[in-house]
């Protein structure tokens, strides 16, 4: 460990003997110079900033700083400290942190404390050493305890679940009971990483099959913030702008304030609220409302379709203002040649679709009590400061109450849900519950953006790529350029750019942000070239991947799980895609069929090969990789939101379909192979195959390209035509 | 104006006061607190609303209260009465779930199913779980737990 020693170094009062329990404020405190005054004075006896609480009784809790939608971090991080800790599993109980980011947050410059936000698949990536580490010095505590109790020296002892153990005397102690008698060394050692476990002593990292969530989400009693219910408690619509931007006026509030129910309406920047004793009554009347919405919306105007028009004439443009993204060694004299290969690839925008549309609790402040925000949030801190903000408050005048999330997709790293459920109940002056509805939810969404991708590439006749283009114009800033860069292909010369037309519409992250829409166009015109050549697309990847050997093993692995070689089954055949996402490196193979009369394209069999580093949970890193297939599937076949006049065209399910399970691949396969590299992102590692793969495998089936997403019936029979 | 509207709900009778128009899922949810029940989308597309009426699977959020009146509905938190139904077991053989928010829907669909088919094909399985979406891409897994459920059953 790089750390100074000094930051090690432990006053007393950062480890608690608490009332009936021990308190480790280790992690935070031995990584975090920066740990403000103010908390380290109020550590007065109660719960604090901590990792580990360890009872009398043995229970052992841990406390979760991480989002849970499903991905499953907040038993993965607990695994990674019980795992140093020695503690036997049964014994673990996981609770959620307090909002403190400077104790809890990511990873950043060396120490924990950076934002406290479940994004990017970061989460095991960004705790993982420092929570080995915490682990690893709450042990040496309870042994450093032990040993002054016993009178022997602490090299002689060991652990074992949840105990330390002195092997010669057959003496053993529960951690529960060392809890009881347990004082803190002023100072803590510094612990050397070849100190921590490897991997064969794991009893925990890469065994532990059961999610903590799953036991309350199969009957009903896992808590989303839909789910609380307070005291005279209000239920609130809003009616948002259908044009990004625009002001409402609202034409009928005196008889919608004569319908029953109706406690309030209020008028905001972006939209009508109505305050009702019942949700029905509010979205009765949402329904009943007339609002004039003013013309001058940034989004006015807008049309998706258009919008490639002027893409396409932005990327030919030599006025462009580019973007760089990468530059590798000169591409200019090589790509005027004629025998340039050029494709161009489109994606539509696409809608996050979380199942749980977006909903907040905000309790304002009573009689000298702190407000109150039960809420799904991505990103709790900021959520919390949404809240004060729009309250009018300090922030630790606010206590936020994280709850599940039933999907988060990126949506809910935005705060704007909190922010309008602040604000209504600062209004009401009393608790509100705000629900968005599906059409509300879609239809003020934030978008993956869209975007056109022009590739150029000159190639020799053995295959080298003398120069790659690969040009990028679409809305959204910086949401366009992740996954451009392909530091695993060798090429003589790259140049990536991109370039931002504003529309005035909401864009966001979206599971695995541009690496969907780039990696897809990255992929299909790989194959494109291979075809060009006559090459076979996996061995034209391999040749390519010449110079990274991690890469290609992952490659191979992909190839090998679905034996390429092999003929596909009559009337289908396979396309193979290859992607890197928050570090982990992936292969796909999808086989696919199409019918000619329909359009309708189906995957029947999809294979992946994943090399994520250590992986905590391999079981749950599966069913991540399997969940990313599907909703990659989802969006590269059904997804399109489409804008006319600024105006988003979709509202539901039966305009905006998503994947069901007749679109789920009969057999979905997934392979991770093992690394002891550092713990890379998982959750979002497999979406970005998707589109390659498909595409890829719709080439070697009919010949023709697929340079659109999402490839839907329609295009593939123009396509087909 | 409120209407009365008796049932059984989970085997127990229930009476609830409520506008002639209310709909049954948000009757569950705020009136009688049973939160399992999950609102996905309002109009019958997505089937995270899905309960048991006289053990007919139906989308509560499209179901008025005054329907059921007499009736039997059943909701995931009533799908056992002693310990785990052998789907919700199956469902965590597979851990299936992901963010969890459709799976009460998921579960009473399957439930449904089963309870007229014990050993369905996987079309008949396909076919009776395809209108309730899963936006976590959990459906292979749905699929096995139900499979596995079946055999043990
Ligand atoms: S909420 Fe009832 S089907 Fe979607
Ligand atoms: S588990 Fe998240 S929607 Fe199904």
């Amino acid at each position: 460990m790089s750390n100074d020693s000094n930051s090690n170094r432990l006053s007393r009062r950062h480890f608690l003997a608490v009332a009936g329990g021990l308190t480790i404020v280790i992690a935070g405190a031995a990584v975090v110079p920066g740990l403000s005054r103010s908390k380290e004075d109020n550590t007065n006896g109660e719960r604090i900033t901590a990792w580990v609480n360890i009872q009398p009784d043995g229970k052992i809790t841990i406390y979760n700083p991480a989002a849970e939608m499903g991905q499953g971090s907040m038993t993965a991080l607990a695994i990674i400290i019980a795992e140093e800790l020695d503690a036997d599993w049964n014994d673990v109980a996981i609770e959620h942190s307090p909002i403190e980011p400077d104790v809890y947050g990511l990873s950043w410059r060396g120490g924990l404390g950076g934002p406290m936000i479940t994004v990017g698949s970061r989460t095991v990536m960004g705790y993982y050493e420092h929570l080995r580490m915490a682990g690893a010095q709450a042990r040496y505590v309870l042994m450093a305890n032990a040993s002054k109790k016993w009178g022997v020296p602490i090299e002689e002892l060991t652990t074992g679940p949840s105990k330390v153990l002195h092997q010669s005397s057959g003496k053993s102690i529960s951690y529960g009971e060392i809890s009881r008698f347990a004082t803190a060394p002023d100072k803590l050692p510094d612990i050397d990483q070849d100190q921590l476990k490897s991997a064969e002593e794991f009893r925990l990292i890469g065994k532990v099959t059961d999610r903590h969530d799953i036991p309350s989400k199969v009957d009903g009693t896992a808590e989303y913030a839909m789910d609380i219910n307070v005291p005279d408690m209000l239920h609130a619509v809003i009616s948002r702008s259908p044009v990004h931007g625009s002001k409402p006026d609202l034409q009928n509030e005196s008889d919608l304030r004569t319908m029953e129910g109706i406690v309030d309406i209020v008028i905001l920047d972006h939209g009508v609220g109505i305050l009702a004793q019942k949700i029905e009554q509010a979205l009765k009347a949402k329904r009943f409302m007339q609002i004039k919405w003013s013309e001058d919306g940034m989004a006015s105007g807008h049309d998706s379709q258009a919008a490639y028009e002027i893409y396409d004439a932005t990327s030919r443009s030599d006025d462009t203002n580019w973007h760089s993204i990468v530059s590798e060694g000169s591409v200019e004299d090589n790509l005027s040649a004629d025998d340039v290969i050029e494709a161009r690839f489109k994606n539509d925008y696409v809608y996050h679709a979380q199942m749980e549309p977006l909903n907040a609790l905000v309790s304002p402040p009573r009689e000298g009590d702190p407000a109150e925000v039960w809420v799904g949030s991505q990103a709790q801190a900021g959520a919390r400061q949404a809240a004060a903000e729009a309250l009018n408050l300090p922030e630790d005048q606010v206590i936020l109450h994280p709850c599940y999330l039933g999907g988060g997709f990126g949506r809910r790293s935005m705060a704007d849900y909190v922010t309008e459920a602040a604000l209504l109940a600062k209004h009401a002056d009393k608790p509100v519950k705000l629900l968005w509805t599906r059409e509300d939810d879609l239809q003020y969404g934030a978008f993956r953006p869209i975007c056109s991708q022009t590739l150029q590439a000159k190639v020799k006749a053995d295959g080298t790529i003398s120069a790659w283009s690969h040009r990028i114009v679409g809305t959204g800033g910086g949401l366009l350029g992740s996954g451009a860069r392909i530091p695993y292909y060798t090429m003589d010369a790259k140049r990536v750019e991109m370039h931002s037309i504003e529309h005035g519409v909401r864009t966001k992250h979206w599971r695995s942000v541009a690496h969907g829409p780039n990696k897809f166009a990255i992929e299909a015109f790989i194959d494109e070239i291979a075809r060009k050549l006559g090459f076979d697309p996996y061995l034209y990847r391999r040749r390519l991947m010449i110079n990274d050997q991690r890469s290609l093993a992952v490659l191979d692995a992909a190839a090998a799980m679905c034996d390429w070689n092999s003929p596909a089954p009559e009337g289908r055949a396979r396309g193979i895609a290859f992607a890197e996402r928050s570090g982990a490196l992936a292969a796909g193979v999808a086989e696919i069929s199409v019918d000619r009369n329909t359009g309708m394209i189906k995957v029947h069999h999809f294979w992946a090969a994943v090399d994520a580093g250590v992986v905590v949970q391999p079981h749950n890193a599966i069913a991540q990789i399997e969940g990313g297939i599907v909703f990659g599937i989802s969006s590269v076949l059904r997804e399109s939101i489409t804008f006319k006049d600024g105006k988003v065209q979709q509202s539901n399910f039966h305009d905006y379909p998503i994947a069901r399970m007749a679109d789920t691949p009969d057999q979905l396969e997934v392979k991770i192979i093992p690394s002891d590299e550092k713990p890379a992102g998982i959750g979002e590692a497999s979406t970005p195959l998707v589109g390659g793969a498909i595409a890829n495998a719709f080439l070697a089936l009919t010949g023709n390209s697929l340079r659109h997403m999402p490839f839907t019936s329609e295009r593939v029979l123009e396509v087909l035509s | 104006m409120l209407i009365k509207t008796s049932f059984t709900l989970n085997g127990e009778v229930v009476q609830v006061e409520t506008a002639p128009d209310a709909m049954l899922l948000w009757t569950l949810r705020e009136e009688l607190k049973l939160t399992g029940t999950k609102y996905g989308c309002g109009i019958a597309l997505c089937g995270a609303c899905t309960v048991h009426l006289d053990k007919v699977p139906v989308r509560a959020c499209i179901t008025p209260v005054s329907v059921v009146s007499g009736r039997s509905v059943t909701t995931i938190e009533g799908l056992s009465k002693e310990g785990l139904h052998p789907l919700q077991q199956a469902w965590i053989d597979e851990q299936v779930p992901q963010c969890g928010y459709c799976q009460s829907g998921q579960i009473m669909q399957a439930a449904a199913l089963l309870e007229n088919n014990k050993k369905p094909t996987r079309e008949e399985i396909i076919g009776h779980m395809n209108g309730v979406l899963c936006r976590c891409g959990t459906y292979n897994r749905v699929f096995k737990a139900i499979e596995k459920a079946s055999q043990e059953g």
